[in-house]
């Protein structure tokens, strides 16, 4: 590849992944100031502001989304670290909870924790409950249920981050020298280990903070209604009927893209503190206060990360239950009848397309992105891949995807699923080229420099060398990509017009009320495919080479 | 006697690593321990700092100023390690690095004069701010040595300490860290593949045999 080449990929991913964000942020942005040509709003005006600040729940949005997401983030690294220490970071347990959409576990987290659900089922006969407590356990005013549901969906992931950085870690060594000098567990990984991880999972845990404080299929689910979290009240002035609403929920969008920023701001001005702090007891030479008992928390982060696979267990059960009734632990009669309904039949399709062909047009352009990075400075990958990855990771949502919408249809695309698949691609390739990025680099160059001195041109090396040795981590990847498109729910509807049914956005649809063998047919769906190409990726590497040993055993 | 190493077997699984070991360590004296690559020389050290990796057992017995070592914690030993690498934590000054091995005072200012006297004492005086990444091979390994010294350890255990340096440095490095530990008066056991090592050391000598 050439470096016309080379920057000619740098632009297409640009225009495809990094131009809705701004074209998307743009139109929002002039909205929210009054310029809002379709609706005839035509002058400077901080009306849609002051309109959105005069929402009664305003501020106990705000408020509430700070404190969920916040907490969240907060206790998801926690367990994370906890798991990782425990030496986690291979765990078996993680790869399923990764793949399960937010959505399906916050659906099995809700029929686990009711009142009516399997834990109260549990407690009843202990507790002498006749029927259901009337306690409100799911969508709790404090929001409990939603940081619970967060952290389950959050710890995987950084445990995921912290593990790939540990790798980079001197851990061992570093335990050895800090206890050889009179230092114990505790105060060697918060003087020595995290000082020097936390900078390699800065990112990942702006990401895990901006998804916390800004994701609303969860929200929707098991957060508080009353007020909702801020995202949730954005969402609700966006899809309102009333029209003089559409301003000020620009405005509210502009508001999440500076709350996160400033989220991230403290995130960051934590950080420093916290190093501040760290090195200043470093300086000190205290070995005291090591012997705090622990092992209480030990077992707490598979805990927490067992209920999410618990709860969808529940919603498998309650798919093909008859009678169940309160408080029997187990249904009392099973019937496919939820299933054989068949109106999942179509949004099941309909989101089957959307991830394929997000994936035919993710995959390679990621793949690509990678091969021209590899001909350029190393300096310059970086600069780059950040922004590419980053992005899309970092930005709300509820931020810009409004404004897209009002793009593709300035556009004259009026198509309902194209638009879709665009915007599933902005969150598909990012995670894509993530999951690439280690094994990328990981690759054994010598391999390629020996091709190269067969006489194998740039091309010939990328199909014949890289990517069979990439197999494996692409299987990954497009399994990672394929639960990322499943799962995306604010971008079906606010792209889609509210034309596209995903399984996505019917479960979340019914999950206010509906019947529960219902929901848990759409949960299931929503568990089963990602865990199905799961295994699938995790199967084809291992058929393609089984007979290359040296290929089995490569951890990627 | 010092370190009393008595019958001292490692294995994994079945495997022994290499034949029992008995080995007595006086104060201010240093031990080298030599032997064919892939041996378990590290592990040796590893078991009697207390890091021994779980699928090694070991038997017989270790005793420290007449202590059994397998009862106390790694952290609690007072047995001071220093490896090839000089392991300077990169993400504080060479000052405090050497602040991380002092022990626990009271008093800042008598803190920092005692970390400018290690300083001075490993030709790094005027160096506290330094970021260790920039320091020659050779300064590392010193501060190192400090560092470890610093935490008042009652035996010292090194990893092929001088084998990253080159000839020169080597001859010099040796003579600083045995007249240290002469002058603390603590026991060394001292792992290596270069002969001219167990000859400066002029202390017991155990080849590792393989069983």
């Amino acid at each position: 590849m050439g470096r016309g080449a080379s920057i000619g990929v740098f632009s297409a991913a640009a225009a495809l992944v990094l131009a809705p964000i701004v074209a998307g942020f743009a139109i929002g942005l002039a909205a929210s100031l009054g310029f809002f040509p379709a609706i005839g709003a035509d002058h400077l005006t901080f009306a849609p502001y002051h309109r959105l600040m005069a929402v009664p729940e305003f501020w106990g949005a705000l408020g509430l989304s700070l404190q969920t997401g916040g907490v969240a983030t907060a206790i998801s690294l926690l367990l994370a670290l906890i798991f990782v220490a425990q030496g986690g970071g291979e765990s078996r347990i993680l790869a399923p909870l990764l793949a399960i959409p937010h959505a399906a576990i916050a659906l099995g987290l809700a029929f686990l924790i009711a009142p009516s659900g399997w834990i109260m089922r549990a407690l009843a006969p202990l507790l002498g409950f006749e029927r259901p407590p009337d306690l409100a356990l799911v969508n709790d005013p404090a929001g409990f249920a939603l940081i619970l549901g967060l952290v389950i969906k959050e710890t995987p992931f950084l445990v995921i981050a912290i593990a790939s950085a540990m790798a980079q870690l001197p851990v061992t060594r570093t335990r050895q020298i800090g206890a050889s000098l009179g230092y114990g567990t505790l105060r060697i990984w918060a003087l020595l280990i995290l000082p020097r991880l936390y900078p390699l999972i800065r990112l990942p845990m702006m990401v895990v903070l901006a998804y916390g404080l800004s994701v609303v299929d969860m929200a929707l689910i098991l957060g508080p209604n009353a007020p909702p979290t801020f995202a949730v009240l954005v969402t609700r002035l966006f899809i309102a009927p009333d029209l003089t609403l559409l301003l000020p929920a620009f405005a509210g969008a502009m508001v999440q893209i500076a709350l996160i920023a400033l989220a991230c701001l403290s995130l960051w001005l934590c950080e420093r503190g916290m190093m501040r702090l760290a090195r200043a007891e470093a300086r000190m030479g205290r070995r005291r206060g090591t012997r705090i008992p622990l092992s209480w928390i030990t077992p707490l982060p598979r805990g927490i990360m067992g209920l999410g696979l618990l709860g969808i267990v529940g919603l498998l059960l309650w798919s093909i239950t008859w009678r169940w009734v309160w408080p029997v632990v187990f249904p009392q009669s099973l019937s496919l009848r939820a299933w054989q309904s068949g109106d999942w039949g179509a949004p099941l399709h309909t989101s089957l397309e959307i991830a394929v062909i997000s994936l035919t047009i993710a995959t390679p352009l990621a793949l690509l992105t990678l091969e021209a990075v590899d001909h350029l400075p190393n300096k310059l990958a970086k600069p780059i891949l950040l922004p590419l990855i980053y992005t899309p990771l970092l930005m709300p949502q509820i931020g810009f995807l409004y404004g897209v919408n009002i793009a593709a249809l300035k556009l004259g695309i009026t198509a309902a699923v194209a638009p879709v698949i665009w915007a599933h691609i902005l969150f598909v390739y990012p995670y894509i080229l993530l999951m690439l990025l280690d094994p990328w680099r990981a690759m054994d160059r010598r391999v390629l420099q020996a091709a190269a001195a067969l006489g194998a041109g740039p091309w010939r090396r990328f199909f014949a060398v890289k990517l069979p040795l990439m197999l494996r981590a692409i299987m990954v990847a497009i399994a990672v990509g394929f639960a990322v498109s499943i799962a995306q729910y604010l971008p079906t509807l606010f792209v889609g017009g509210g034309r596209v049914a995903t399984i996505t956005t019917e479960a979340v649809t019914l999950a206010s009320g509906g019947d529960r063998r219902i929901t848990g047919v759409y949960g299931s769906l929503q568990a089963a495919l990602p865990l199905l190409v799961y295994l699938l990726a995790f199967l084809t590497p291992r058929y393609v080479w089984r007979n290359r040993r040296a290929m089995q055993a490569r951890v990627t | 006697m010092s370190i009393e190493i008595t019958d001292l077997s490692l294995s994994i699984g079945e495997r022994r690593l290499f034949q029992p070991l008995s080995l007595s360590v006086a104060r201010g004296e240093v031990a080298t321990i030599m032997g064919p690559s892939g041996i378990g020389k590290s592990t040796l050290l590893a078991a009697i700092a207390g890091h021994l990796d779980p699928s090694v057992t070991a038997t017989g017995h270790m005793t420290l100023e007449g202590q059994d070592l397998a009862s106390l914690a790694p952290e609690t030993r007072g047995v001071g390690m220093i490896f090839q690498d000089p392991c300077l934590f990169p993400h504080l000054s060479l000052g405090d690095n050497l602040a991380f091995g002092l022990r626990a005072s009271a008093d800042r200012t008598a803190r920092r004069a005692g970390i400018e006297a290690a300083l001075k004492t490993a030709g790094l005086a005027g160096l506290y701010e330094a970021d260790p990444d920039t320091l020659s091979g050779g300064q590392k390994s010193r501060a190192s040595l400090m560092r470890s010294l610093l935490a008042e350890p009652r035996a010292l255990l090194m990893d092929e300490p001088f084998s990253a340096l080159d000839m020169e440095l080597r001859d010099e490095m040796r003579r600083f860290v045995f007249a240290h530990i002469r002058a603390r008066n603590i026991p060394a056991i001292l792992v290596t593949h270069d002969p001219a090592d167990a000859e400066a050391a002029n202390g017991p000598c155990c080849q590792l045999q393989r069983d």
